[in-house]
């Protein structure tokens, strides 16, 4: 245990040192930082003055030199626009993005599990067919037009649910917190969530499906009904638990990915989170903000892949992490 | 009355092209106890037979006439549930490649018991004793740790025994191995045979022996079943059919295995393949490759005729033995 986590983190620095050296050399190339820090009335000179103080002069790798030493401080730079340190601005918006991402996660598992292995089941079925063929639609139609047509049918036409914003929150731990606490809450993450979610339950609905399939011809299926198991027994342990390890590779990577797609969904509900602000600081060049945004989601994959990973080593006796014989 | 009796049996898939019989007018019994061979090429239809005993043909195949007497029940018209009580029951089967038959994410434990709980009321703990006797039976080294072990830290030749002690769990009347040792390398082989052929005797278990591999069957089987495209095409005593084969597809097979004290020739081979069964030709199957076949053969297919002790279905079963019988008599002379 001990070992591979060690493997895992030498492994995560290597990969914070290329996301934060890209990032990094993005900066170069967003325009002028000191138009958005001042204003128009400032003259060439002091604009000079102030580079130089700010050491935006310096050579590439001086200047990286210094960000990565401030960085491993916890410093990611001040926001231009907040005039606050952006990795504060950064994650007083993480639970935010959090509460879409785990609120997706949960639609995701709990409705591609059972369909997936339904339609590996029964193959034939009209409903199976019908489930395909949602899933189709599912993986095309583009998150942004998921999102304002649930807007425009659950908010506006039946206005069972609010069309906007994250509504009220609960607190835990004393710093965190959650919409997943008050019932307003709840009701704002439903649209999100299902948003946010349209774009991968239809690709777990297939993988699923086309896994359990391929388990289900396979030898030791067979055998497990010469058996004379129950089919229960046969589909929801004996295959179930074979069709779910390139599962969980896959959904570890899609997690990740879904952060980013967060970035969508957060701007069409006005969800206050980590992409929403992304886009703000994209829009005023606040590369500070940019640059600890892409760190910090370039942290959420490397651990939502380590926690994969030791789930993967939990579920295949083949793969063994924790040392062993 | 026999335990198993198989009467008029046919096997149908339903391709896209068409019906496709893989198996017609099978017809055997077997005894308690008694040790029968089921032998072909790839393809005639050996192992779909093992699997239609136990009605688990995959598909889109299925039993299309005749009937699987077991017990004086129609295994081929059973339903799931029913079928379920006597599968790994009263019949169990063993596959032929241990590295895929058992599920690679479950103990050997895990299993083993759920075979036996899913059969009997029984409490996990008896069940693992069981399980543990029937590892010592197939002869596995320190039972207990194996059972919470996953296949992967076994040998082929282990999972085979484990997958034959599963198969032993409910002390079963009819064991079917469909080629148990075609995957294993042959002293691992000789070894399983043994212990299969020493356990069916002393549980007095009647085991279906499927294989391509003579000398197993030789080895542990006493009657003997040939089978080509779909159809039993000679069946008698093991003894017989392995010393004096009637049909010349037996002969061909027979003349194919290379022998002690035989050097330096090349090996006998029958000429042609075995016609796909989308387009079994009429008459017999086997004339096209058939180095007697007379006009006859291209219009009906044989009915079985006597001879010796076994059954062949061949047209030209009296020719060739008087032939056989005349070459042995020359040779008989020529001693003199």
């Amino acid at each position: 245990m001990l070992a591979f986590l060690i493997k895992r983190l030498a492994q995560a620095i290597v990969v914070m040192f290329v996301i934060s050296i890209i990032s990094f050399s993005i900066q170069d190339n967003l325009g002028d930082p000191l138009r958005e820090l001042v204003g128009q009335s400032v003259s060439e000179e002091e604009r000079q003055a102030l580079r130089d103080e700010m050491g935006l002069n310096d050579p590439f790798l001086v200047q990286y030199a210094r960000f990565a030493g401030n960085a491993l401080h916890g410093d990611l730079g001040t926001s231009y626009f907040f005039k606050e340190p952006a990795l504060d601005v950064i994650l007083k918006k993480l639970p935010a993005t959090l509460d879409l991402v785990f609120g997706a996660t949960l639609i995701i598992i709990g409705f591609s599990v059972p369909l997936g292995v339904y339609a590996a089941i029964n193959p034939r079925s009209m409903f199976s067919k019908i489930v395909m063929g949602f899933s189709t639609v599912g993986i095309s139609v583009p998150v942004f037009l998921t999102g304002i047509g649930l807007i425009y049918l659950f908010s506006i036409e039946l206005g069972w649910m609010p069309s906007f914003g994250r509504g009220d929150v609960g607190h835990i731990f004393g710093f965190w917190d959650t919409a997943f606490l008050t019932s307003d809450g709840l009701a704002h993450l439903v649209l999100p969530c299902f948003t946010l979610a349209s774009i991968m339950l239809p690709l777990f609905i297939r993988l699923i499906r086309s896994e359990m399939m391929e388990v289900l011809q396979s030898e030791y299926i067979k055998f497990a009904w010469a058996k004379g198991l129950a089919p229960k027994r046969i589909y929801y342990l004996h295959a179930l638990k074979n069709t779910m390890l390139p599962v969980i590779t896959v959904g570890g990577v899609q997690i990740g990915t879904m952060v980013a797609y967060t970035i969508l969904t957060e701007t069409v509900f006005q969800w206050p989170g980590m992409g929403f602000l992304f886009l703000e600081a994209i829009n005023r060049v606040d590369t500070p903000l940019i640059v600890a945004y892409l760190i910090v989601v370039g942290a959420i994959f490397v651990i939502t892949n380590t926690i994969v990973d030791l789930i993967y080593g939990l579920v295949n006796p083949t793969v063994k992490l924790f040392g062993g014989k | 009355m026999a335990l198993l009796e198989v009467n008029n049996l046919e096997v149908c898939f339903g391709l896209r092209k068409g019906e496709v019989k893989a198996l017609r007018n099978i017809d055997f019994k077997i005894e308690r106890g008694e040790r029968i061979g089921i032998v072909g090429e790839s393809g005639a239809g050996k192992s779909v037979l093992g699997f239609s005993i136990i009605n688990l043909i995959s598909q889109p195949g299925y039993v299309s006439q005749g009937e699987v007497m077991f017990e004086g029940q129609n295994l081929a018209k059973m339903n799931h549930q029913q079928l379920r009580s006597i599968r790994g029951n009263r019949i169990s089967m063993i596959f032929q490649d241990p590295m895929m038959t058992l599920n690679p994410v479950l103990t050997i434990g895990d299993q083993m018991v759920e075979c036996l709980m899913e059969h009997r009321t029984i409490s996990k703990q008896d069940a693992r004793n069981i399980a543990v006797q029937k590892l010592q039976q197939v002869y596995i080294p320190s039972p207990e740790t194996r059972l919470d072990q996953y296949p992967h830290e076994l040998s082929g030749g282990m999972r085979q025994r484990v997958v034959i002690a599963i198969g032993l769990l409910m002390d079963p009347d009819i064991i079917i191995a469909d080629e148990p040792t075609t995957a294993l390398d042959v002293t691992i082989q000789a070894e399983i045979m043994e212990l299969m052929l020493e356990l069916c005797e002393r549980n007095n278990v009647a085991l279906i022996l499927i294989t391509h591999d003579l000398g197993v069957v030789s080895q542990v089987t006493q009657r003997t079943f040939v089978m080509y495209a779909g159809r039993i095409i000679e069946q008698g005593p093991t003894k017989e059919i392995i010393n004096d084969a009637q049909h010349p597809y037996t002969q061909g097979l027979i003349n194919a295995l290379p022998q002690m004290g035989v050097r330096g020739k090349r090996l006998h081979q029958i000429r042609g393949a075995m016609p796909s069964l989308q387009s079994v030709p009429v008459g017999c199957a086997f004339r096209e490759r058939c180095d007697y076949a007379i006009e006859n053969c291209s219009h009906n297919v044989p009915d079985f005729t006597e001879s010796g002790g076994c059954k062949v279905a061949c047209h030209m079963v009296a020719e060739l033995k008087r032939e056989e019988q005349a070459v042995k008599l020359e040779i008989k002379g020529g001693a003199q």
